[in-house]
């Protein structure tokens, strides 16, 4: 016990000496993950680096728990308190347990910010959200619209199951669009429950009782899923089109099919692009991230805070044929 | 001669699937079509081979509930295995999905023989724990389509003589489970011991062996299953064929296996499983709201457990059933 405390002492005193010798003016920003050895926080790794060597002097920490808890993490902010960062941009594994070691902190000067998987209110100046409910919808169209001949034709929409939260409330922006884009036409909408047997079931139902339809949009990886194998194994491959929201990893095989030529989810290293520009402008105190204000991220544009100190970042990111390989080995 | 048919009850289930046939073909063209026909049992026969494992354990009087969870492990462990190892030839694949299955249900099938312990207890601890293991097996990792080999997803794919190797696989299935069921001394035994197991035991018949061996076959078909549901759906995750034993139950229900066991053959089995299939696969062609769907599914299985009480109460094969079970509590002690 007594030498863990001595190693633990001993470390954290390293760590001191590090800190101090490095130049005084750049800019230290600690990305905290859920866990390493997570490709889709490799990917975010890889886009604060991009950010960091974009701004210059800032220098990217990247680290994290070996495994998805809480502790671990406020271990880990521990250490970067002991380091003098900056700014710290976690991505929590749990959105209140890590709120002291991040209060303590931000007491300290540190900006603490949130990314992907969001602190409660106390523990952070912001969240960066990877997009909006109404950006999904958006997006969805728009993918059912590049699927279509001009843009214009019949749609159904495959959902989970009847009651679930986010896919009601994305269907619901989608209607709630439509009239933005003249020409696209909603048939109906199907529920698969998640089940991969149900969903096929449904798509399959949809090819014989709804012969316009053109396209089928997911969003639920099940459900592009098992419409891509549906509409594969009725041979309508460049008849009828499937698309949605989808890992890469899960869709690289519906890519290689041909049953869908694009679909969307965010992308980690915009995300990780983006929350080390935000950290870096509030270090340098370019921008409070007070609700209503606007922080500039680099190529990512203009983001803006909205109530709850919550940003959404982008348009969910399109993924096809040409990026599928490189994206689908790392989530 | 009408009643005469009527006597059976797999031919009342023949002329009911055939009645909704064709009220669904009048609501979607096209429905009633020999191909199409062929893509139901396609879709079928997987729930087809589950009934008939379902059947057997039923049929000595015990239910198996983990056969979806056997479904689940099996099948991201043979899908795990051939991402992992592309160069093993889809026969020991096979094999391996038998095989981990078999065990699997040889486990339910010690607990009920050896502790004596109601099957419905053992198989609804097993039911989490199976899908507990496919969870740790795989850390709740997906297998996807691409990382699987091209023989073994599309092998139950291919058309031979117009029905996929899916459809085969239970075609061949029905026949086997057939001929064991009416031809072998374990067909006959696991009728006797659900039948009257006071009976069975004075003939000879080890009545928890003979459940334990059902409980081996329906695992050893879920295993089989397990291959091909990841094969079919091309994707291999922890919730695949969630909440699927309840469909195999009622599949065996609607085709007439009492639930008492003794009684069913597997026709019925097959035909209840059809039954299943023909809805599910209508229901999502005739313009039929999403939230009526399941209230649907569920009346129907109501009406054919109504229909089967009423069924069995004419039938008059086992005498003091009530008496025998005592007893038999009696022998095992």
């Amino acid at each position: 016990m007594k030498l863990l405390k001595q190693l633990a002492l001993g470390s954290a005193f390293a760590f001191a000496m590090l800190a101090s010798q490095a130049h005084a003016d750049t800019v230290k920003i600690g990305l905290v993950v859920k866990s390493l050895g997570n490709g889709f926080f490799e990917a975010a790794n890889k886009g604060a680096q991009e950010a960091a060597k974009e701004l210059g002097d800032v220098e990217v920490i990247y680290t994290g728990p070996t495994s998805t808890t809480a502790e671990g993490q406020i271990e880990v902010i521990n250490a970067l308190i002991a380091q003098n960062v900056n700014a710290i941009a976690i991505s929590a594994n749990d959105p209140d347990a890590v709120i002291p070691a991040l209060k303590k902190a931000m007491a300290r000067g540190i900006k603490v910010i949130s990314w992907d998987s969001a602190v409660a209110k106390d523990g952070r100046i912001m969240h960066l959200n990877p997009s909006s409910n109404e950006l999904i919808g958006k997006m969805c169209l728009q993918l059912a619209a590049d699927h279509l001949k001009d843009g214009k034709g019949d749609f159904a929409i495959l959902s989970a199951t009847t009651t679930s939260t986010n896919q009601n409330t994305w269907i619901e922006e989608m209607k709630k669009q439509l009239p933005n884009f003249p020409g696209l036409n909603l048939v109906t909408t199907v529920y698969g429950d998640d089940l991969s047997d149900k969903s096929y079931r449904e798509a399959q139902g949809l090819l014989t009782s709804q012969p316009n339809v053109k396209v089928i949009v997911a969003p639920t990886t099940v459900g592009v899923l098992a419409a891509s194998q549906a509409v594969a194994d009725a041979k309508k491959i460049g008849d009828v089109y499937v698309t949605g929201l989808g890992l890469p990893s899960e869709m690289a095989g519906a890519i290689k099919s041909g049953a869908t030529k694009e679909f969307a989810i965010w992308n980690p290293i915009d995300l990780g692009y983006s929350a080390t520009q935000i950290a870096y402008r509030l270090v340098k105190g370019e921008t409070d991230g007070a609700p209503g204000s606007e922080i500039a991220a680099g190529r990512m544009g203009k983001i803006k805070v909205g109530d709850n100190g919550e940003a959404a970042m982008a348009d969910p990111f399109v993924y096809d044929a040409k990026n599928i390989d490189q994206f689908s080995k790392m989530f | 001669m009408i009643r005469q048919l009527f006597k059976f009850r797999e031919m009342l289930l023949v002329i009911i699937i055939a009645i909704l046939l064709a009220v669904f073909s009048t609501r979607s063209q096209g429905f009633a079509t020999p191909g199409n026909l062929a893509n139901i049992f396609n879709d079928t026969s997987i729930l087809i081979i589950l009934a008939l494992g379902q059947m057997t354990v039923i049929l000595t009087k015990s239910i198996d509930l983990s056969v979806a969870a056997n479904v689940a492990f099996t099948g991201m462990a043979v899908g795990m295995l051939n991402a992992a190892q592309p160069e093993l030839p889809l026969m020991l694949i096979l094999v391996v999905a038998l095989g981990i299955g078999g065990v699997l249900g040889a486990i339910n099938g010690m607990f009920v023989w050896k502790l004596n312990i109601p099957s419905i207890v053992v198989t609804l601890g097993t039911l989490t724990i199976y899908r507990g293991m496919a969870f740790v097996l795989s850390g709740g990792a997906w297998v996807n389509a691409h990382q699987m080999t091209a023989p073994f997803l599309q092998t139950p794919r291919q058309l031979f003589l117009g029905l996929p190797i899916l459809g085969w696989t239970a075609i061949v299935i029905v026949a086997v489970m057939y001929l064991v069921m009416s031809r072998t001394f374990l067909g006959r035994a696991i009728y006797a011991s659900g039948g009257n197991p006071t009976a069975a035991v004075y003939a000879g018949i080890d009545v928890g062996r003979t459940r334990f061996f059902a409980f081996v076959i329906s695992g050893t078909l879920a295993g089989l299953c397990g291959y091909l549901w990841v094969s079919r759906y091309a994707v291999g995750y922890v919730d695949i064929a969630a909440g699927f034993e309840l469909d195999t139950v009622a599949a065996c229900v609607i085709g007439g296996i009492s639930t008492l066991g003794g009684i069913g053959s597997v026709a019925g089995a097959v035909l209840g499983a059809l039954f299943l299939g023909v809805i599910k696969n209508a229901l999502p062609v005739i313009n039929i709201s999403p939230f009526a769907q399941m209230a649907i599914s569920g009346s129907v299985i109501i009406t054919a457990v109504i229909f089967n009480a009423r069924q069995e109460r004419r039938r008059g094969r086992i005498i003091l059933r009530d008496r025998g079970a005592s007893e038999q509590i009696e022998v095992a002690a």
